[in-house]
């Protein structure tokens, strides 16, 4: 592999600006004449708008301009758009209700933004928006989705009868409850997925330039994915037409999804922009954050699951009930559909299963994909259901999985997928030893003896990465096609430079990327740079999110690798007069294999473009372009394992140990895949433990800041013992599967698996805190 | 408006801001400092941190005025020309950073918590003592780690420092 090839731990090449203070934020840039904008939001969760006065705002000292929802409908632009079209299963089109960019008539949820000030400072701005007077008629509102479905509940879209959105299925309702009905046991569960706050330590900003000389716009935003901000926002919302809109995502400070969505406030900078002619700065505070930053998760869902008297599962039914929020946010429709009913066969061998899920408006945050994006809650489902029916069927929870497990490849599920390949069992083997499982019950037994209750659970995930070919996807509803683009530009003294439509917000693509670059020509890795986040460098690209930079990022980088070493050997064979069958590169060199002809890689390059003397026919240049679409989802897997520890005096639950086997693939860069994992199991415990965005019954958020909202801090972690047992992805060249997001997938299940061990209950509502552990404890007792 | 003046990074600075102006702005819109963000309102995240007279502060706690006079070290000032602080060398080496924003804080705090514990640092204090400071990327564990390595590099060096001196 070499030290900076494939499978080599190198160190990041982005880390020194971020460790000196030159990374480079959306908030750190300035232009000349900048101006600062502050969005005025609705307090209420759902009122009438009856009037809104400027006046006085406008007058303030600084301020140069106050625009409403009004205006800018009156200049055209669009509304917001949901991306992926779900059909219910009656097959009428799901039912949408308008998202204007500043709200017009009715806000619908607390956040909601109403008007832009822009002003000399932030502070003018912030002074002048607290000025501008907006009067509202109240309205009822409703935050539960189980409570608005009710008849009568208040209503959120007129379009949509008593806010139910779509209500749809996937698999076989009649062999399942055939499966039912004959089963030896059913295992039934109600399962709740707490709603979470996805909490990127960067806040969304976006900075908004009209160039009056130019009839140009550029964006500078907090974006995962660029170039579809671009297409989104010139195609629907009308800013501008695609050659005059630049969009640029420089350094972003992390993403989990929150980040993929084209949202108001950078439509309204840009329209801004243009309408007061100065450009305009926008920086979300926390609380804004938590108010109008996409949530995740928020299911309710019914469980039944069927056995035989082997313990052999025979059918799976699930109805859920989905939150969506106030409006359809860009991806929010497939969350609850394609990306999670489709993991409802886990990594078993299931041969009925049913998912309905009711898609619900309610007057909350929009909800879209956070990290796992449906497969968390399908992981949850189920994981919770094996744990729970093993108790019941008196099994051991690995017996029951192992029994379970699919074990020859390609599976084709019940659910629309096929898997490629895995190997559970060895997941599961490697997370027990790592844990010492069997050593468990000796640990519980001492944990007694000091009066503290332990539990051990686990959780075996599969997920589905690299969402695609775009085809299925175009037939399934999706509004876009999901391959990735790459331009691998060799200069002519041989240095490289990799143009990538994926984006980098923490995933560490700068040094990942390059190592296949050296893998393959053997030049030194500082010789490679990865250039990506700006739509007028990058020609296209579908961006970073639901693991997908590996599987379909970098192999779109191959294809483009063997196109330029293609020419490479066809120019070096012309040259070192040899047959281009026998041409080889390695170590920098390109070499003619058994003699001692050689060219070193940079004449290669110079002499594309001096091109003095090139093969008949050919084109100057060693710079090629490829589009990958690949052929299927990828499916890492694998067996985390939790041991907490509980004082039942405080309710406080502490993690002793947390163990992830998981199966990733052919891996490229451990240290970054490691640090993936690390990344997600704290999310995944955090959610388990700590976090969860609550409203009260009027639509307040209580949780708006880091002072109400839990997030996971170092002292409520351990250290993670984390290992890998890799499978080949067969799918894709390189054999990779994705690595983002299976810790917030495989982690909350093992948690409350562990938990409601130790505590010696059927179930336990996330987040599990103190509080909730001990009135559970007390609960029991009594 | 108020004047305000300070040594950043060893160099004299003054100029005059709003009163209400927190010393993380002024660091960023006055000067130019960027690597020193600002994650929350409410002081909780400690992506803001930097060193005031030697102590580790949320620049958003305190106002610019009442920095002023103050000496003042930030992210931008702790690598010693081309060399890395051994803080920021162990948070590369052992991948202690993903997207880097929570980063300049968590170092300015490490380099702090390993000043005030020359005895050396275990697990239990380093994570104790990252308790004002969030990070959302690396579940902590590569952190921990890059301030333990950084806290051993130091007191070795130190040793060899009393050696020579010796």
């Amino acid at each position: 592999m070499g030290i900076e090839g494939v499978g080599a731990r190198v160190a990041r090449k982005e880390d020194k600006r971020f460790i000196t203070g030159g990374g480079r934020y959306v908030d750190d840039m300035v232009v000349p004449g900048m101006k600062h904008a502050v969005f005025v939001r609705s307090p209420h969760a759902h009122a009438q708008i009856k009037k809104i006065d400027v006046k006085k705002a406008q007058a303030m000292p600084g301020v140069v301009g106050v625009l409403t929802g009004k205006e800018l409908k009156a200049d055209g632009i669009g509304n917001l758009i949901c991306g992926w079209m779900i059909h219910s299963k009656d097959g009428t089109p799901m039912k949408m209700g308008a998202w204007s960019p500043l709200a017009v008539d009715k806000v619908r949820y607390v956040g909601d933004a109403v008007v832009i000030v822009v002003a000399d400072t932030k502070g003018q701005a912030r002074d002048a928006a607290e000025a501008v007077e907006i009067t509202y008629k109240e309205l009822k509102a409703v935050v539960e989705a189980t409570k608005a479905i009710q008849p009568g509940a208040p209503q959120v879209h007129a379009e949509a009868e008593n806010n139910l959105i779509f209500d749809w299925e996937l698999g076989d309702g009649k062999a399942t409850d055939a499966a039912i009905k004959s089963a030896a046991h059913v295992t039934r569960m109600k399962i709740v997925n707490n709603r979470l706050v996805p909490n990127a330590m960067e806040p969304r900003a976006a900075l908004g330039h009209y160039d009056k000389a130019e009839d140009h716009y550029t964006c500078w935003t907090t974006s995962q994915n660029p170039h579809v901000a671009r297409l989104v926002m010139s195609a629907f919302y009308n800013v501008a037409p695609e050659n005059k809109l630049r969009v640029i995502a420089p350094d972003v400070g992390g993403g989990f999804g929150s980040k993929i969505y084209i949202y108001p406030e950078e439509i309204v900078c840009l329209w801004a922009s243009k309408k007061t002619g100065v450009p305009v700065k926008w920086v979300a505070d926390r609380t804004e954050s938590f108010l109008a930053d996409a949530h995740g998760r928020d299911h309710v869902s019914t469980v039944e699951m069927a056995f035989d008297k082997d313990n052999r599962i025979t059918g799976l039914k699930v109805d859920t009930i989905a939150n969506i929020g106030a409006y359809m946010s860009l991806f929010s429709s497939c969350v609850p559909t394609y990306l999670y009913a489709t993991l409802l066969s886990g990594q078993y061998n299931i041969p009925a299963i049913h998912a309905n899920v009711r898609a619900v408006y309610t007057n909350t945050a929009p909800v879209d994909a956070y990290r796992g994006a449906g497969r968390p809650e399908a992981t949850y489902v189920l994981e919770r259901m094996m744990e729970t029916a093993a108790r019941e069927l008196g099994v051991s929870p690995a017996e029951l999985r192992r029994r379970n497990f699919i074990t020859s490849f390609p599976h084709q599920t019940p659910v629309i997928m096929a898997y490629d390949a895995g190997d559970y069992n060895a997941s599961l083997d490697a997370a027990m030893k790592a844990a010492d499982y069997a050593g468990f019950t000796r640990r519980k037994a001492d944990a007694a003896k000091r009066g503290k209750l332990r539990g051990i659970g686990m959780s075996c995930y599969i997920e589905a990465c690299g969402l695609a070919p775009s085809s299925a996807v175009g037939s399934l509803g999706a509004g876009v096609g999901l391959w990735e683009s790459a331009e691998v530009r060799v200069n002519a003294v041989g240095t490289i430079e990799v143009l990538t439509g994926s984006h980098s917000h923490g995933q560490g693509h700068e040094t990942t990327f390059a190592q296949l670059v050296t893998q393959r020509f053997g030049v030194p890795i500082d010789s490679v740079s990865i250039v990506h986040g700006d739509t007028d460098k990058v020609q296209m690209g579908m961006g970073t999110y639901g693991s997908r930079s590996g599987a379909v990022g970098m192999s779109a980088i191959v294809k483009a690798l063997d196109k330029v070493e293609a020419k490479a050997k066809k120019i070096a064979a012309h040259l070192l007069e040899a047959d281009e069958g026998d041409i080889v590169i390695e170590n920098g060199e390109v070499k003619v294999a058994g003699t001692d002809k050689s060219l070193p890689w940079f004449q290669v390059a110079l002499a594309s473009y001096t091109a003095h003397n090139l093969p008949a026919g050919m084109e100057p240049g060693l710079k090629e372009t490829a589009f990958y679409d690949p052929s299927n989802f990828t499916f890492p897997a694998g067996c985390y394992i939790c041991e907490v520890e509980i004082d039942p005096e405080t309710g406080l639950t502490e993690i002793i140990q947390f163990v992830a086997a998981d199966d990733f693939g052919n891996i490229i860069n451990p240290m970054i895949v490691e640090g993936q994992v690390h990344g997600g199991i704290a999310q995944g415990v955090g959610q388990a433990l700590l976090e969860g965005a609550h409203y009260d019954a009027s639509g307040q958020l209580l949780t708006a800041s880091y002072m109400d909202y839990t997030m996971p801090r170092a002292g409520d972690l351990p250290s993670f013992k984390v290992s890998t047992s890799n499978t080949p992805c067969p799918g894709n060249p390189l054999g990779v599967k994705g690595c983002g997001e299976a810790g917030a997938i495989g982690s909350p299940p093992a948690v409350i698996n562990a938990i409601t061990d130790a505590l010696g209950v059927v179930d336990i509502p996330m987040p599990a805190s103190p509080a909730t552990v001990w009135a559970t404890i007390r609960a029991t007792k009594h | 408006m108020s004047d305000v003046s300070l040594t950043v990074n060893g160099k004299r600075v003054s100029g005059s801001a709003e009163d209400r102006t927190l010393l993380v702005h002024f660091l960023r819109e006055h000067l130019g400092l960027t690597g020193t963000h600002v994650g929350c309102d409410t002081s909780q995240c400690g992506a803001c941190v930097v060193h005031v007279d030697g102590r580790a502060v949320k620049s958003c706690t305190m106002l610019a005025v009442q920095a002023s006079g103050s000496t003042i070290v930030t992210i931008e000032g702790l690598a010693d020309g081309a060399e890395l602080h051994p803080v920021q060398a162990a948070f590369k080496e052992h991948h202690g950073l993903q997207c880097g924003f929570c980063t300049p804080g968590m170092i300015m705090t490490a380099t702090d918590m390993i000043a005030r514990h020359p005895e050396g640092l275990d697990e239990a204090t380093v994570r104790a003592e990252l308790e004002g400071n969030i990070c959302r990327c690396t579940g902590y564990h590569n952190i921990v780690k890059a301030i333990l390595a950084a806290s051993e590099t130091m007191a070795k060096g130190a040793k060899g420092k009393a050696k020579q001196a010796a």
